[in-house]
């Protein structure tokens, strides 16, 4: 299923047509245009998406780790993009303040539970 | 001010890391020049007029004594443009000056090897090559230092009153709810491609020193009839083109539901705001079109973190004590250094007046030191000045300094028997002198020296003003008067808000200036935030200082004894100060004469 930028969520859930899909594809335009993360992040915690949400158009390496953070599970990267320089990306940073799709608690909490463990 | 924890170390050197990468691949040619960009944004790295400029940021102003020598080996070592490109960029300059015969004002001649203290309290580097941005970010990140989100399209740096959590009429100290955002919007995920950048500033006091009503969001602390702590919250505030004021969306926001309100209107913009229209696509203009839409959109979005996503962000009390503890009250004590100033002498008498502030502990003032002075920029610090800013920090506020947002710099713990010899010593170094808050203490852009976006220069501007008003007693009899100038209509010198404001325009490649008048950012003196008034067509550069004269003098003519120039101004209305302005006009052929005799 391939969804607009300005697609209606709710109303899609809603009516059950998110049931039994089992990819979503999600448009970046432009690398710069950030709605898509918005996106993928509503159909994973709030309308429960289990499936493969995959970024296309103008997606760029730099930008896989917040897609990533942000529910997509795969990308379609354009021709000859050096997959080591990629993979660096992920491996760069240990943890992030903010929670994500795949981690829902910010490191505060997560420390605190650490803590109190 | 906050300190680090080994998690928060690690995360600005890893951020340099990446930004090192990322360069190491642009020059490999594996990212384009535009795929760079918003990458070297997102860690405050523009290309201006004629080189790099790095925006550093120093959150809610604090900066310490070890980062602030940092910065002056910055300075030192790494702001030097190369001897070809900065004769390149000051011919550039003189032909700009001398295609405006009899137009335009003498020129300072660019400067490098300096730090300049932006009204967001970044500290902005002109001439750093590319080259070397690796270098100087993994330097800043060894002082706890970084460019992270100064730029961009994303959450930037977040400010806050210069006295948050020192001044005498705070209500609640709002720098750790201030770090606890800025944590939760470094590197997010979801807000780092938003349509244009966005700005959140807080104030804690019962004055709003922080502009707030000019912010897309803008954060008042309250206390409730039970003494709980919550903030009142504008959405959609700003300057540019349209300048517009922020709109309240909630009354009392309760503390520990500030990063999932934020979450809502950040998402509903990111959602919703236009991407088609630079101009058009700041958060102001989707609350000023959809208006109660906008905030029912919020206000949905709001309840849906709650009730459906089980609101992640919510703060905790443990968490809020935590960040709180990290904000060390330092070690205080007097320096209790040799003085000869005399008590009585009137110079010091008008300081004391002028630079030193109450403070919320006993036997302790605020002291801010003014970076307006003549033969210097606004807000300008070489490394000479910013290593004995370090020292003098160290001396006598504890090790610590906060840039604020009209561009000066402040001791936050300063004895008050430490006042004299505090005087002398900044005396000596040519900051103690007694304009804060009076004309000279101007809010100025970088403008057409510097960035590539102005229309106009500023900086010539601001230099004939100064000199123009070094009598202090003049000073002293005009009173206080927020005077703010900006080199375009992005706004960076935010001329929207000052009682007079100035603002370069472009036409046929000439620069021209439009005056505005009545504008306030909110403070006790200035009144609610609001947008000033043109006053007729635009003039030139050379009748600029004689606009200013004019206005004042009909201020001192019209004003009731103890008046103040923004409170005569809205009593007698806008008309005689207008028609004093237009007066101030040189006729075209004055203008081509004087051109002849230069």
């Amino acid at each position: 299923m391939k969804l607009s930028n300005d697609a209606d969520l709710a109303a899609l859930a809603a009516s059950g047509a998110l049931e039994g899909v089992d990819r979503i594809e999600l448009d970046f335009p432009k690398f710069t245009d950030g709605r898509a993360y918005s996106q993928a992040l509503l159909l994973r915690r709030r309308y429960r998406f289990a499936g493969d949400i995959r970024a296309m158009g103008d997606v760029l390496i730099d930008q896989l780790v917040h897609m990533y953070r942000s529910g997509f599970t795969s990308a379609v990267l354009a021709e000859g993009v050096d997959a080591a320089a990629a993979e660096r990306q992920f491996a760069r940073f240990s943890a992030f303040y903010q929670g994500d799709v795949n981690e829902p608690r910010p490191l505060f909490a997560r420390q605190a539970a650490l803590e109190s463990a | 001010m906050y300190q680090y924890t080994d998690f928060d170390k690690q995360f600005v050197k890893l951020r340099a890391q990446q930004f090192r990468d990322q360069l190491e691949r642009w020059e490999r040619g594996e990212l384009t020049d535009e795929q760079l960009l918003p990458l070297r944004l997102q860690n405050g790295w523009y290309i201006q007029r004629y080189a790099p400029m790095a925006r550093i940021a120093v959150p809610y102003g604090e900066i310490s004594s070890t980062q602030l020598r940092t910065l002056a080996h910055i300075a030192r070592e790494y702001d030097k443009p190369a001897p070809e490109l900065l004769a390149h960029a000051q011919a550039t300059q003189d032909a700009l000056q001398d295609a405006q015969p009899g137009a335009t004002l003498p020129a300072p001649p660019l400067r490098y090897g300096y730090g300049h203290f932006t009204t967001r309290t970044n500290c902005q580097f002109n001439w750093i090559p590319l080259s070397r941005a690796a270098d100087v970010m993994d330097l800043l990140a060894s002082v706890g230092m970084h460019g992270i989100q100064t730029s961009g399209n994303d959450i930037r740096n977040i400010t806050c009153d210069a006295l948050e959590g020192i001044a005498a009429d705070g209500i609640v100290d709002c720098r750790p709810f201030a770090e606890i955002t800025r944590q939760w919007s470094s590197l997010h995920p979801e807000f780092s491609y938003l349509p244009r950048k966005f700005k959140i500033a807080f104030n804690g006091a019962a004055e709003d020193r922080a502009a707030i009503g000019w912010y897309d969001i803008g954060l008042q602390a309250r206390l409730a009839d039970d003494g709980s702590v919550g903030f009142t919250m504008k959405v959609g505030g700003g300057m540019g083109r349209t300048p517009v004021i922020g709109s309240v969306v909630r009354e009392f926001l309760p503390w520990d539901q500030l990063l999932n309100y934020i979450e809502a209107v950040v998402r509903t913009y990111n959602s919703y705001g236009r991407r088609d229209n630079k101009w058009k696509a700041r958060i102001k203009i989707l609350v000023k079109s959809e208006g109660q839409k906008f905030i029912d959109a919020v206000e949905k979005e709001y309840k849906a973190i709650v009730e459906l996503d089980g609101a992640p962000h919510t703060i905790t009390q443990a968490e809020l004590d935590r960040v709180s503890s990290h904000f060390v009250l330092p070690k205080l004590k007097p320096a209790n250094l040799p003085a000869k100033v005399s008590p009585q002498g009137q110079l010091y008498q008008r300081w004391l007046q002028q630079n030193v502030r109450g403070h919320k502990l006993p036997g302790l003032k605020t002291v801010t030191l003014s970076f307006k002075r003549p033969g210097s920029n606004t807000g300008d610090a070489d490394a000479d000045t910013l290593n004995a800013l370090a020292q003098l920090a160290e001396q006598f506020s504890a090790a610590e300094a906060r840039l604020t947002h009209e561009q000066n710099l402040m001791l936050p713990w300063v004895h008050e028997s430490d006042l004299p010899a505090l005087y002398e010593a900044a005396r000596a170094l040519g900051l103690a002198q007694p304009n804060i808050g009076l004309l000279t203490d101007m809010i100025i852009c970088p403008g057409g020296d510097f960035c590539s976006l102005a229309n106009a220069r500023s900086l010539h501007i601001g230099a004939a003003i100064t000199e123009r008003y070094q009598d202090l007693d003049e000073l002293f009899d005009l009173g206080p008067i927020d005077l703010h100038m900006s080199g375009c209509i992005n706004s960076c010198g935010h001329h929207h808000s000052g009682h007079i404001g100035i603002l370069g325009v472009d036409k046929d490649g000439k620069e021209w200036y439009q005056i505005t008048l009545g504008g306030a950012d909110g403070s006790e003196l200035s009144g609610p935030a609001i947008g000033g008034k043109v006053v007729g067509p635009s003039f030139t550069a050379a009748e600029v200082p004689d606009v200013i004269e004019a206005l004042l003098a009909t201020f001192r003519t019209l004003r009731k004894p103890g008046e103040f120039f923004i409170d005569a101004l809205r009593r007698v209305g806008h008309d005689p100060f207008k028609q004093a302005a237009n007066s101030a006009r040189r006729p075209k052929a004055d203008q081509e004469s004087l051109a002849e005799q230069n």
